[in-house]
């Protein structure tokens, strides 16, 4: 393989297609599995930083609203402080947020339920303009005050309202950016840290999920009894504080 | 502007589980075999191995594996006066790109049908009558047996090298297998996976209800296993990352464990990758395939002449292929004629979930695609249906594949979705529930076929495949009765809360139910009724052979792959022994 691994990749994924001109630029392989050792893909590791796609008021807003979905508590930490706006902000900075592995070709209609998702705008901008819609409703009917700065009582009741489709709030499609929403937050408390939520694993150890070990063989004689080593990131181990208690 | 290559003896539409096995199967009798697939090559170091295998978001939750809509999709109404719109995010099923195919990313779970399943028309009209079968419904027989198949059946099992238990060994029945399954050669080629706690509980709760549990035929492995062409699997280590992963242990059987090593070196084997077959040709007078044309990831479109092209592009792709290829006449379903895209039909899924007291501790994050325990009294025929007033049936299984916390972890009903109770729940209830899960048979039906989109186009510019697909009454009905017994069976496991799982509304695209998608081009024994005859072997144009679901008249209680390996086998046989030696129609028509 003369190609290095990441330039291999990118030749390989389909938004590459779009991408490439010059010539032919088929893979013909025969004769021998065509990989060198240690050539994998694993995904970019999000690192600390400013925000990629987010304004710092959105950022925010959706810190103190993953914080009222999971909130803090005697089980440990909330969403925002398990950083689920900056796993949120690096995916809209990604192919998630423009939707660039979707079917995205006109005409768009709307559709029965059953028929799934045919809204023309990405995830990137539905965010910018329902976070936008949002903080304009609580500055003009909370005294200027955009969401993070109302009281956890108030946060919580407008986002009951937003989830029940009774918000009235004006540019706010409430169903769909509900679901999206609560939907985003889980994975940014419960995906691997290397997408920059679930921090320290909040969200794996209040579940007692361990993570990547990828080998339990050694439970099988053992139903019924509690798993006790603690989990493990893709990052691997250093990363992890471990410690066998068993 | 196509340019022409040099001619080969077999095209491979498609490198996924059916187009490695006929592609070694065809080199090994000597054809010069090029297969042309739409996605990258994929291997178990380079794409999915243990320190990159276990990643919930990058597979489970945005698909990275699946074809992506925006190369390839379809469009779907429930209805013919609807107008169908496309499929932009996958969610109902999940089709596979890339060397390997849905064999990458599939759970393994692997069945041979019932012989029942193959004469389920006249079968059914013989024990009910014909006035007992579903309005408006396409059933009519495969036109081949499961006594026909078994030797191919018993193949498939030892190329994955499945683990299980007989239960019907020459016609003698074996304690812990399945009693209903039809009668087989041999056993499995490895035994049974272990258990985990909460199949072993149903079983336990199964007994009680006097059904007769079996472990489910596995093809994540219990033990090291080497298959006949000398591929060596390992153990599965129950890591609970199977269905819609890569395995980075070598335990899943996959065309990436069981056949590619031994077919790349194949000198008569050649792969290309990153090419989308956009037709089969056909010579002026339409009676015979004159090879493919595909297109390179730079646009290039390309010919490859072939003497022999074979569509294995999966269920869906392939019934889209004969469309744009103009092979086969196109179904309609108003005037009831035509063949393909005719019998598409789909499965039956749901089940209950049961939450469980403090005293229970599941571990669901150890498991495995197809490690559980299945009940098979109320599937095919095994059970009077008079009383039930439906046709068809589903297995009913305990099978804890995985509690991958994105998405597993159930709480009771009339929990709040989020905030500190929620949050509380879902602590409480991670280690403590488990779940029966039931797979129903689809009967064929006049409305539901797929067809060409009339709007919508792919990254190519022609038309998208069209679905048009609900459930009928008598599948409802179905659904209804197995969930039912899924309830049965959960609180007999000593569930506090139990929550049932079943079809309401229309059928939708949008929660994930299953890769099973069967039919629109099936096989049979009139080129009036069907595309292919019993060797797979397209009526029309005998030099096209078929694979893979679309070549199911119905749908089944089980998961489709036994069959659809037991067929790739049974038509490379048959183009071996029967077509190369006098090239032509091998039944006429
Ligand atoms: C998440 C999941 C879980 C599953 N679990 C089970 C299970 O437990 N048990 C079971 O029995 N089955 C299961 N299945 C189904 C199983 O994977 C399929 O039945 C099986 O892979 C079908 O084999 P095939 O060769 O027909 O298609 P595939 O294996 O999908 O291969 C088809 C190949 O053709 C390629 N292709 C398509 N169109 C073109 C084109 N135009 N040009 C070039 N190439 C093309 C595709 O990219 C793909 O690689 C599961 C499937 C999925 C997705």
């Amino acid at each position: 393989m003369p190609d290095a691994p990441t330039s291999r990749r990118l030749l390989l994924s389909a938004t590459a297609l779009i991408a490439l001109g010059g010539p032919a630029a088929a893979r013909s392989i025969r004769g021998a599995l065509p990989w060198s050792p240690n050539e994998a893909y694993p995904p970019p590791r999000v690192t600390a930083g400013g925000w990629l796609y987010f304004t710092a008021e959105e950022a925010a807003s959706i810190e103190a609203i993953a914080n009222r979905l999971i909130p803090a508590d005697a089980l440990g930490p909330g969403g925002g402080e398990a950083g689920c706006a900056i796993y949120l902000d690096r995916q809209l900075a990604g192919p998630y947020g423009s939707s660039s592995w979707l079917y995205m070709q006109g005409p768009f209609a709307r559709g029965t339920p059953e028929q799934g998702l045919q809204d023309e705008r990405p995830p990137a901008a539905l965010y910018r303009q329902s976070l936008s819609a949002i903080n304009a409703h609580c500055r003009a009917r909370f005294g200027g005050r955009a969401f993070p700065a109302l009281s956890p009582e108030e946060q919580d009741a407008l986002l009951h309202a937003i989830d029940e489709g009774r918000s009235g709030i004006a540019g706010l499609e409430d169903k769909p950016f509900f679901e999206m929403l609560l939907q985003n937050v889980m994975e940014g408390f419960f995906a691997d840290p290397i997408y920059g939520g679930n921090r320290d694993m909040a969200g794996w150890k209040l579940l007692g999920f361990p993570g990547t070990r990828y080998d339990y063989r050694e439970m099988l004689d053992r139903p019924n009894q509690p798993y006790r080593d603690p989990p493990v990131p893709l990052s691997g181990l250093r990363a992890a504080s471990w410690q066998v208690a068993r | 502007m196509s340019r022409r290559l040099p001619p080969t003896d077999v095209v491979v539409v498609g490198l996924g589980w059916t187009g490695s096995i006929m592609s070694y199967e065809l080199c090994r009798a000597g054809l010069r075999v090029t297969a042309i697939e739409r996605g990258p090559w994929r291997d178990t170091p380079t794409d999915f191995p243990p320190t990159t295998a276990p990643d919930e978001l990058r597979y489970s939750i945005r698909h990275d594996l699946f074809v992506r809509p925006a190369q390839e999709t379809l469009t779907f109404r429930n209805t013919m006066n609807q107008t169908a719109l496309p499929i932009r995010r996958w969610g109902s099923f999940l089709p596979g790109n890339g060397v390997g195919g849905a064999g990458v990313h599939w759970n393994g779970q692997t069945w041979r049908w019932h012989p029942w399943d193959f004469t389920f028309h006249s079968s059914s009209v013989a024990r009910y009558g014909a006035d007992f079968l579903p309005q408006d419904h396409m059933m009519q027989d495969w036109g081949i047996t499961y006594e026909e198949l078994e030797e191919s059946f018993d193949r498939f099992e030892y190329l994955c090298g499945i683990s299980g238990k007989a239960g019907n060994l020459g016609g003698q029945l074996q304690p812990g297998g399945n009693p209903f399954e039809g009668s087989r050669r041999r056993d499995y080629p490895t035994p049974p996976m272990q258990m985990t706690a909460a199949p072993q509980l149903f079983a336990k709760a199964a007994t009680e209800l006097g059904w007769k549990p079996f472990p489910q035929p596995s093809a994540n492995l219990s033990q090291a296993y080497t298959n006949p062409y000398g591929c060596k699997l390992a153990p599965c280590t129950y890591c609970g990352f199977c269905e819609r992963f890569g395995c980075g242990n070598f335990s899943k059987s996959s065309p990436q464990t069981c056949v590619l090593p031994v077919l790349v070196r194949h000198p008569g084997f050649e792969a290309r990758t990153e090419c989308q077959v956009t037709r089969v040709n056909l010579s002026r007078d339409g009676k015979r395939a004159t090879g493919v044309t595909y297109v390179d990831t730079a646009g290039q479109e390309w010919e490859q002449p072939a003497a022999l092209v074979l569509l294995c592009a999966y269920q869906l792709f392939n019934v889209r292929l004969l469309l744009l290829s103009g092979i086969g006449k196109p179904y309609n379903p108003a005037t009831g004629e035509g063949v393909v895209g005719r019998n598409y039909a789909y499965q039956v899924t749901g089940g209950a979930t049961g939450f469980f007291g403090q005293d229970k501790i599941f571990n669901p994050f150890i498991g495995a695609g197809s490690v559980g325990m299945v009940a098979d009294e109320f599937n095919a025929d095994n059970f009077d249906h008079g009383p039930a007033g439906f046709v068809g049936g589903a297995s009913l299984a305990c099978i804890l594949t995985n509690g991958r916390p994105i998405t597993n972890r159930p709480v009771p009903p009339d929990t709040p979705r989020w905030g500190s109770e929620w949050k509380r729940a879902t602590r409480d209830n991670y280690n403590r529930w488990a779940a029966v899960g039931l797979q129903g048979s689809v009967m064929p039906y006049r409305g539901n076929y797929l067809d060409l989109d009339p709007t919508y186009k792919d990254s190519n510019g022609l038309p998208l495949l069209r679905m048009t697909f609900d459930f009928p009454e008598n599948e409802r009905k179905l659904s209804r009765f197995a969930v039912d017994r899924c309830v049965e069976a959960v609180r007999a496991m000593g569930a506090h809360t139990v929550r049932r799982n079943e079809i309401s509304g229309p059928y939708s695209i949008v929660p994930y139910q299953s890769t099973h998608n069967t039919g629109g081009a099936i096989m049979g024994s009139d080129p009036k009724t069907s595309v292919a005859n019993k060797y797979c072997q397209v009526w029309d144009v005998p030099n096209v052979f078929l694979s893979g679901a679309s070549l199911f008249p119905m749908n089944a209680g089980f998961n489709p792959t036994g069959p659809v390996g037991a067929l790739a086998y049974w038509a490379a046989d048959a183009i071996r022994d029967r077509y190369l030696p006098n090239p032509g129609p091998l039944v006429p028509a």
